[in-house]
């Protein structure tokens, strides 16, 4: 097997996606840090790697990619028979199985992942930043995020996961944004909702996630 | 077997974005159009379809139901793997690495193409036709990020004939909706057209069979 190289800090929940990913699939990598605070995701050396100038880039001996869902969905796809071998369906299943997959992931990325982006900026990094927070923002994000949570609320009294039985790729693309929220003080989104708090507790203590949250805390290499 | 549904009106970004894959993919469907202003993406019958109340749903002939734009046609491209334009999602024999190369473009259309150019189209051709105040700020601020992210197509565009690589691809494929409003529709036509390779991309996938179909498809523009 090759070498894989994920640039980005781990405390980036696009970087973080795709660590959690690769954990689950018992992938080995090396993380190669980018110093935002210094503007290194900016220089030519990185924008060749990332036109867009943003974290995660990811390289192996077949691909140098970015985007952190398209590199998970690589990721399953290439290292297919590695670990948890149902992040995207049932082995087997199909396109059919694998589309249940794909439009909850896409539901994250759409629907998901704006509202609560906003609210990990305001919530976690703004302050960290020494910015102002936004009450406006927060208010705001936080109405779109809970109409979100109502839909996946009803959706997980039906279904264990957000597209079916399993632990899927749906659900771990959901894990950084809500640990920031969760994190913050703002849990109350989740807890509140009987079936999403299930839903969180279950996917939250994978020991992948957990393995992803110590690295946050480990100094940069 | 039934055959295959799309559900939603013509006129919606995402749901055109789902026939112009079906049509590159040779994949004849009915399109059940979705009354919005009737309000009926939230009556309890398409809620079942769609459970966030948006366009499109989609509804295979063996009864396989789905919804979000960008999945239906990754799937449409994999359920129809052997007919129609084969290399929508990497070249054939391409492996995870081809089809990966493509799926970042993709991705970067939703994550950062969408979100400007969405608002723009919004802001200057629908809230016009639903009589909407538009807002002059959200116009500015996406109109500046929407520049930002061409600049970098402009400068991919200038290495590689389309976003993926030498073949159209459904990176490709997916900006057409809103590409196609702010082009036709707006004034801010020249957010692509003033680049040159922008413009040539912009120039050879607008004139494809397929989204010239969907453009038959919808009839007149908006009121």
């Amino acid at each position: 097997m090759g070498s894989v190289t994920v640039y980005g800090p781990p405390i980036s929940t696009a970087v973080s996606r795709v660590l959690a990913c690769l954990l689950e699939k018992d992938v080995d990598f090396k993380l190669v840090n980018v110093d935002m605070a210094k503007g290194q995701h900016k220089s030519p050396d990185y924008l060749k790697l990332q036109p867009f100038g943003q974290v995660p880039a990811f390289q192996d001996e077949h691909a140098t990619l970015f985007e952190s869902r398209a590199i998970c969905r690589y990721i399953c796809d290439k290292y297919a028979n590695r670990g948890n071998q149902s992040l995207f369906g049932r082995n087997g299943g199909g396109p059919a199985e694998r589309a249940q997959v794909e439009q909850w992931l896409e539901a994250e990325s759409q629907s998901f992942n704006p509202p609560s982006s906003a609210l990990v900026f305001q919530l976690a990094f703004a302050p960290r930043m020494g910015l102002a927070q936004d009450p406006a923002a927060i208010e705001l994000n936080q109405a779109k995020l809970a109409k979100v949570l109502d839909v996946y609320e009803r959706r997980l009294g039906e279904s264990r996961f957000l597209a079916g039985d399993e632990f899927a790729l749906a659900d771990l693309a959901h894990l950084p944004n809500a640990h920031y929220i969760c994190a913050a003080g703002k849990d109350d989104m989740f807890a509140s909702r009987k079936n999403v708090a299930r839903w969180w507790e279950e996917i939250s203590t994978r020991p992948s996630w957990k393995k992803v949250v110590d690295m946050f805390s480990a100094p940069p290499a | 077997m039934g055959s295959v549904k799309v559900y939603g009106p013509a006129m919606s970004t995402a749901v055109s974005r789902v026939m112009a894959c079906l049509l590159e993919k040779e994949m004849p469907f009915q399109l059940l159009p979705i009354h919005l202003p009737k309000a009926q993406h939230k009556s309890p019958d398409f809620l079942k379809l769609q459970p966030f109340g948006q366009v499109p749903a989609f509804q295979d002939g063996d009864g396989t139901t789905l919804f979000e734009s960008r999945a239906i046609c990754r799937y449409i491209c994999d359920k129809f793997a052997g007919q129609g334009n084969r290399s929508l999602l990497g070249r054939e024999g391409g492996g995870a690495a081809d089809r990966a190369r493509v799926d970042q473009w993709v991705e970067a259309e939703a994550h950062s193409f969408n979100p400007p150019s969405s608002a723009l189209v919004f802001q200057l051709v629908f809230a016009p036709s639903m009589r909407l105040k538009q807002d002059p700020a959200a116009i500015r601020e996406n109109e500046a990020k929407l520049r930002k992210v061409l600049g970098v197509y402009e400068r991919r565009l200038a290495e590689s004939r389309f976003l993926a690589g030498d073949e159209f691809s459904l990176a490709d494929l997916c900006h057409l909706p809103n590409a196609h409003y702010i082009v036709s529709a707006t004034d801010k036509a020249e957010l692509l057209t003033s680049r040159k390779n922008v413009a040539r991309w912009w120039e050879e996938i607008s004139a494809r069979p397929s989204w010239k179909k969907v453009l038959d498809m919808r009839g007149a523009p908006p009121a």
